[in-house]
């Protein structure tokens, strides 16, 4: 539990219809016994400073719309505790690095949600689907543990230098877990074209493996390991 | 040309392969004139010409040479392909540097050769 | 900012990515009709994300099952208020559309056999109420999120347009009433755009934030409900809020009934399984509105728990760690990180938090808006559509079951766009003129803030009305505290007409967009205790103490007088009733009788 303190913030603010540039606020907010996340205390200083723009929605880490970038290192706001704050420094906010800045917290995904397109993030089965459900074994089911929980919040790829520096060309840690979970799907048929999708320099093989995203990924989700598995298959399929 | 970004090469596979493979070359390389440091192989001229002139020695010396060249080749171009934009300049830099390795490559082999 | 309006012209036009409004635009995109889905967050985002436990179904994978069992249930679960020719099309229909969804790739957990995994849920039975039967489809216990990221993706293929980050503000109706679309703020840049249309859906979703404590999303501000009420349309049966048994005391975020589902046991301070008290058959599984009531009345006759002893236990200790971490990994993280609680170890605190609007924009079974008119009780209000949370079909009535929601906005997201296209493919007609006030109520609406000078704070005024809420129309419901309610709540909404924001910038206002969202809150917060105050029985989720248990009307319940629809109006603020539709379509009348689990 955390107790009632002062929390404070700087906080990147940038509204582009006033402002010239990027300035960090300093502001602090009173919390209670009951703020427990990093979000409570947000929806606290919007309601001290209306103008302070953020996304959120579920405070329950299963939207993924309160990505930050927090004291340097990306994460969700409503999984992220005020008690791991140390005590007399601000807590640092800005936003998601990488991604032009919309305004203030909010950054444009577009980018991020075009390489996520990109990797035809459907099922594709051409046969006549059955009446009923195509069968799937509860250990063919298994392999999608750790695929298909991602929810799109873009911390991974937003820590990642290869995205940062190609964001137009490197799908980036969350569309290649998203293309692996199709590709591992027994219920696909479209493996072939999936990895000859991503069969190019800087669309896969910009992944250096340095990792952050496996770091940062609030949901415990490892897209390198998944791109791993990509290139394994890769190498299966061409010797 | 319209301003479009292009990707689809399809290669890259090969190229990170052989990099995890010419890395594994290099390694073994490391470790065979470790051990012949070890062993005393650079006590003098005579016995470190000796060590490195034998025909095996010359052979996987020659290999180290290959791998480094191609690895160097895979690992510089990406650097080019990462920060220069330019197509031409990017395809010159390409080039060179693949001359360049080349060179490089014909020169230690001869002297390795000579020896 | 500028009154300038563009219009967009589309065949339809969907308010909502959640769960129906997905569903519904998968209709319209794949026959081909020019389509634009408008959703104020990104669609993988809306709350049908949150969904744990699960999707009903009469599948029989793993015992018999049959769907008119499941009608009963619901029938049952509804305290008879459900519409029964909806609560039959849906539960005929759910195997189908359950089964499309499994071929859109939902990744459902398995059973050995391969076939999709069911788990026993609150309320459903097999052979007309006898025992509890598997019957909710569950993908471990992100159901929702498995269900929404397969409906976007199938929409991804199907090149649905998406406005997303826009905000629908206001339905454009026409002198005869005729819906010809919305009108929508682009978010990032705050310029306003009318989007003229043949068809207007709204899969809006709920407005759970209504009250203090909820399970439901910062987004869940009944929108759609809130439009509908401003343009006329009546919403029906606001009074009936779902009280969640177990939100995270404190926090408000849910854990699935899916926990009891698999074998959780709620207990009170003296470790007692007190739900074999309130519900010998069913216990641990009984409705939703039953199990609530049990837990605030422990907590009321002092047996709660904790310091203030205000909340119950949830027990799962007793299961194996290995299922518990394969078929609720989602539970074991939120206890960890919203209750502090290991769950494989220690019990989790709950308590009752609003969690689902049954009643909402009424719809029939086609998803087809229908308000009383001068000849029928349900006349079709042309071009307006409605499914999932904010319609009220009704299948619901007066308490929903548990998985029934996911099933809810699949049949009649589907339904919904099915019939939007029949019509717009059957009778192929032009785009009706925009009246000339089309955008007025929008402009007055935002030039009203923009202005405000001395007016009240959005925050403040939000935090009253979710406050009264919680106090005058919970769990429990008190004449007293009705009545004083209904006049709190229409103070309340004075300030709201006034409310005023310092932030007045162009590009991604969220301070208005919050003001906005307060202006459908309240509509449905009025709506609510008005209804509420108005309908002097017990029923499903709404329980007066001045209707109590008596042999005559068991449960409080008064079918006499009180077995209909309420209708409330924003005009006048009045009520309204229609009868409840007791015709199935195909089946014997499911009768009345008292509902006991």
């Amino acid at each position: 539990m955390t107790t009632a303190r002062t929390l404070q913030f700087k906080i990147y603010r940038y509204d582009p219809d006033t402002d010239q540039k990027p300035t960090m606020q300093d502001i602090s907010v009173e919390i209670d016994a009951t703020d427990r996340k990093l979000l409570d205390a947000l929806v606290k200083l919007k309601a001290k400073d209306d103008a302070i723009a953020f996304r959120r929605s579920c405070r329950e880490g299963v939207c993924g719309s309160d990505a930050l970038n927090i004291n340097g290192r990306n994460g969700l706001a409503c999984l992220t505790d005020i008690a791991s704050f140390p005590e007399g420094k601000p807590i640092v906010l800005r936003p998601l690095p990488g991604l032009p800045v919309i305004r203030d917290l909010i950054v444009d995904m577009t980018q991020f949600f075009k390489q996520y397109h990109s990797i035809k993030p459907y099922l594709i089965n051409n046969d006549p689907p059955p009446e009923r459900e195509r069968l799937q074994s509860p250990e063919e089911r298994e392999e999608l543990n750790g695929l298909y929980e991602c929810i799109l919040c873009a911390c991974c790829s937003t820590s990642c230098p290869s995205f940062w520096w190609n964001p137009d060309k490197f799908v980036g840690p969350a569309g290649l877990l998203a293309a692996y979970r199709f590709i591992a799907d027994t219920r696909d048929q479209a493996t072939n074209e999936r990895l000859d999708n991503l069969e190019d320099p800087y669309r896969l093989f910009r992944c250096h493996t340095i990792m952050n995203c496996v770091d940062v990924c609030p949901k415990g989700l490892n897209p390198t390991k998944a791109i791993g598995k990509i290139k394994d298959m890769m190498v299966q399929r061409s010797i | 040309m319209v301003n479009r970004k292009i990707v689809g090469a399809h290669y890259g596979l090969m190229d990170w392969l052989v990099q995890r493979i010419t890395g594994v070359v290099m390694v073994v390389f490391t470790l065979i004139v470790a051990l012949g440091l070890i062993q005393g192989a650079g006590a003098s001229y005579e016995s470190w010409r000796g060590f490195m002139s034998a025909g095996l020695m010359r052979f996987v010396s020659f290999l180290f040479i290959v791998s480094l060249c191609w690895h160097a080749w895979v690992g510089v171009r990406d650097i080019w392909m990462d920060y220069i934009q330019p197509a031409g300049i990017k395809l010159t830099l390409h080039v060179l540097t693949l001359l360049a390795l080349i060179g490089y490559a014909g020169w230690a082999v001869q002297i390795i050769w000579r020896l | 900012m500028s009154a300038k309006v563009t219009v967009r012209k589309f065949d339809a036009v969907i308010v909502g990515a959640g769960g129906a409004g997905l569903r519904a635009a998968i209709q319209l995109s794949e026959a081909g009709l020019k389509t634009a889905v408008i959703t104020k967050v990104f669609p993988t985002r809306s709350h049908t994300v949150a969904a744990q436990g699960g999707v009903a179904a009469s599948l029989g994978n793993s015992e018999e099952d049959h769907w008119h069992w499941h009608m009963y249930d619901t029938v049952k679960g509804s305290d008879w208020l459900g519409d029964q020719d909806a609560i039959e099309f849906m539960c005929r229909k759910a195997n189908e559309c359950v089964i499309e969804l499994e071929h859109y790739g939902m990744p459902f957990d398995r059973t050995d056999n391969g076939r999709i995994y069911q788990r026993p849920f609150g309320g459903h039975m097999s052979n007309f109420g006898e025992k509890p039967v598997r019957r909710s489809c569950a993908a471990a216990d992100r159901t929702g999120h498995a269900m929404l990221h397969a409906m976007y993706q199938r929409n991804i293929k199907a090149n649905t347009q998406f406005f997303v980050e826009w905000m629908a503000l206001d339905l454009i109706r026409d002198a005869e009433g005729e819906v010809l679309g919305v009108t929508a703020m682009e978010m990032e840049t705050g310029e306003i755009y009318a989007f003229h249309s043949k068809a207007t859906i709204f899969a809006t979703g709920g407005a759970g934030r209504i009250y203090y404590s909820s399970t439901n999303a910062f987004i869940n501000t009944g929108d759609g409900v809130g439009m509908a009420a401003r343009a006329g349309i009546p919403l029906e049966d606001m009074e009936f809020w779902q009280f969640h048994p177990t939100g995270v005391a404190g926090a408000g975020v849910l854990i699935t009934e899916g926990v009891r589902g698999e074998g959780g046991i709620l207990r009170n301070a003296n470790k007692e399984r007190f739900m074999e008290r309130y519900a010998p058959n069913a216990k641990d599984l009984a409705s939703r509105d039953v199990v609530s009531r049990a837990m605030v009345t422990e907590i009321n006759e002092g047996r709660g728990c904790g310091p203030n002893k205000d909340f119950v236990y949830l027990d799962i200790t007793h299961l194996d760690p290995a299922t518990i971490m394969k078929r609720l990994p989602g539970i074991h993280e939120i206890g960890i990180q919203f209750a502090g609680v290991d769950c494989l170890k220690e019990m989790l605190p709950v308590v009752p938090t609003c969690h689902y609007q049954m009643g909402g924009i009424p719809t029939n079974y086609h998803g087809q808006v229908v308000v009383p008119g001068k000849r029928t009780q349900n006349e079709i209000v042309p071009g307006f559509f409605a499914a999932g949370e904010c319609a009220c079909a009704s299948v619901h009535g007066a308490n929903r079951l548990g998985t029934n929601s996911l099933l809810d906005l699949l049949v009649f997201g589907k339904s919904a766009g099915e019939t939007a296209v029949d019509e717009l493919k059957k009778s192929p007609k032009s785009h009706k003129e925009l009246p000339a006030d089309a955008f007025d109520r929008t402009l007055a609406r935002l030039d009203r803030l923009n202005t405000q000078k001395g007016g009240s704070n959005v925050h403040e005024s939000r935090l009253d009305m979710q406050r009264s809420m919680q106090k005058h129309a919970g769990v429990f419901r008190f004449d007293n505290l009705l009545k004083e309610g209904v006049q709190k709540i229409l103070d309340i909404q004075k300030d709201v007409q006034q409310t005023e924001i310092k932030d007045k910038s162009k590009v991604f206002n969220t301070a208005r967009i919050e003001a906005l969202e307060l202006d459908n809150l309240i509509e449905v917060a009025v709506a609510t205790m008005v209804s509420a105050e108005a309908r002097k029985e017990s029923r499903g989720a709404h329980v007066r103490d001045d209707a109590p248990d008596t042999p005559e009307r068991p449960n409080g319940r008064d079918d006499a007088n009180w077995l209909k629809h309420s209708l409330w109006y924003k005009e006048g603020n009045r009520l309204d009733y229609k009868s409840v539709n007791l015709r199935p379509l195909s089946v014997d009348t499911i009768a009345l009788k008292t509902r006991a689990y």
